[in-house]
């Protein structure tokens, strides 16, 4: 293992916190104001971590524990994402099983510390969180699941190597199904708006907003990071499969990677802008969805062939 | 092997997917709209080798009349019937998309049981049995009588595409024929709609045990 090898993850690490930035000020750009600043993420995280924390009485050492564990799972699913031609720091056969539940685990801490604050309100947002993910991981494993049938591999950084143009030739219809599945993954896991509306915080449909509401200081921070490392995380998932259908190598993948990130937050800030936000009723049909046009693709790559 | 073929397909697919999923009347009016452009007009234009000029025309009298025609009839017997626009399904709309991936793994079962000729996508028998499949069961689990219109288009597109795939040339009369039929049938569907909410205030199927003597 060389330096090489953790191109892929420090980039991930150093550049994640830009994404919510490009984001907002896409929809800045809509509303017709000038919008924050790209940076505006950093500024925050470097002013949270200078501040104490406070805690309420309620809570236990959960509370406390689950921001830093959380950032240490994501962190650690991170390690086994390649970046195009960057490759991942890690990698064995099954770890996109690893990968998945490492988000799993992330979600489970979460879940546990906005119950553990007694609230009522957060417990809310707890229990929708659980409903929706419930229904978006089966979709997310079934389309990764697709393209290591595809591609004969079960790791991630196997996985993007074995999709070849050629592959994208036989399957690409498959492909265009999975891209689309993951997307709704993406948007839903990210408490995107279709689903959830990151900048509501006092509205009683919101999601992930209302678990983290007791969080202050440091904790905070840990939070937001390890946000916005799944958002990349998850992202670069979508931009891999879409970047091997190009099929170029060397350092322009990965610049064309790191563009590709950007543009992928664009788009997210161009849906935010254009679409409402799903009746909460809605949701889970659309996770339905996801999950059956998954399956379809599933049952396509095997059906399709080269 | 045929990308582009194949594309089209998983596009008539994602359709049907979005015709059990969805819960709007005319979101279901427009998607029947699409399929039927695409499985009437698209598909045999890019899945056969050379255009031949019974092929365009047939092509272009079918989209005009399915993405068209069809359309503006069942928005007018909505709006005349005053329907609500919700769907008011028998069965769920998870459980239907749930059933549209078995009528899936059911329509690769009896494609691959079929004997597909050479140079057709091995797509494009399961494509059709899963449109005819999708159009049997929104006839069956949803109340409005509008949405059984949609079903039997829906039916009408796959037996449509069936017959593209298995037999090559079909005379120009006979599609033609068939197109006709499912013109009247529609039209005569959108003024029995009429006539029943004219008759009964309502047009709901699911009452319709209730007339029994």
């Amino acid at each position: 293992m060389t330096a090489f090898h953790a191109v892929a993850m420090l980039s991930g690490l150093v550049l994640a916190p830009l994404l919510p930035g490009v984001i907002n000020r896409t929809k800045a750009a809509f509303a017709g104001r000038s919008g924050q600043p790209v940076l505006q993420l950093y500024h925050d995280l470097i002013k949270l971590l200078r501040k104490g924390a406070v805690y309420s009485r309620t809570t236990t050492w959960v509370f406390r524990a689950a921001p830093a564990a959380g950032l240490a799972c994501v962190s650690g699913a991170l390690a086994f994402m390649p970046a195009a031609s960057a490759p991942a720091l890690a990698s064995f056969g099954g770890d996109i099983v690893l990968v998945v539940y490492f988000l799993g685990l992330m979600r489970f801490l979460t879940v546990l510390s906005a119950l553990d604050t007694g609230s009522s309100f957060e417990g809310m947002g707890a229990s929708r969180e659980v409903q929706f993910s419930a229904l978006a991981e089966p979709a997310l494993f079934v389309a990764v699941a697709t393209l290591a049938r595809v591609s004969g591999s079960e790791s991630f950084a196997g996985l993007f190597a074995g999709l070849t143009p050629a592959a994208w030739m036989a399957y690409g219809p498959a492909f265009m199904v999975v891209l689309t599945v993951l997307f709704l993954v993406f948007l839903v896991e990210n408490a995107r708006i279709p689903v959830d509306d990151p900048n509501t915080h006092l509205e009683l449909t919101m999601i992930h907003e209302v678990m983290i509401l007791d969080y202050s200081g440091p904790d905070l921070a840990f939070v937001l990071y390890a946000a916005s490392l799944k958002l990349w995380l998850l992202g670069a998932v979508i931009v891999n499969l879409a970047m091997s259908a190009a099929g170029v190598t060397g350092s322009l993948a990965f610049v064309g990677f790191l563009a590709a990130m950007m543009l992928l937050a664009i788009v997210v800030g161009v849906v935010e802008s254009t679409m409402a936000r799903l009746s909460l009723l809605k949701v889970p049909r659309m996770l339905v969805g996801a999950v059956a046009l998954a399956l379809l693709a599933f049952a396509l790559a095997g059906r399709l062939s080269p | 092997m045929m990308p582009l073929v194949d594309s089209v397909h998983v596009l008539i697919l994602v359709t049907c997917l979005l015709l059990l999923g969805s819960s709007r009347l005319g979101a279901c009016i427009r998607t029947v709209a699409i399929q039927g452009i695409v499985a009437g007009g698209v598909l045999p234009w890019v899945s056969s080798l050379h255009i031949s000029m019974q092929l365009l025309f047939t092509g272009v009298f079918v989209m005009a009349l399915k993405g068209i025609v069809f359309p503006v009839l069942l928005s007018r017997a909505m709006r005349e019937a005053s329907a609500s626009r919700e769907m008011s399904p028998f069965v769920g709309y998870g459980t239907s998309l749930m059933a549209g991936v078995l009528f899936f793994l059911a329509s690769l079962w009896l494609g691959a049981k079929l004997p597909t000729p050479d140079g057709v996508s091995g797509l494009a028998v399961p494509t059709a049995c899963m449109m005819v499949s999708t159009g049997l069961f929104l006839i069956i689990a949803r109340r409005l009588a509008v949405t059984q219109v949609i079903g039997y288009i829906v039916v009408e597109n796959g037996i449509y595409a069936l017959g593209l795939a298995v037999a090559h040339d079909i005379p120009v009369l006979v599609e033609l024929g068939a197109m006709l039929d499912a013109f009247v049938a529609v039209f005569v569907m959108g003024i029995a709609i009429f006539h029943i909410n004219r008759e009964f205030d309502h047009m709901d199927s699911g009452r319709l045990n209730v007339l029994k003597g």
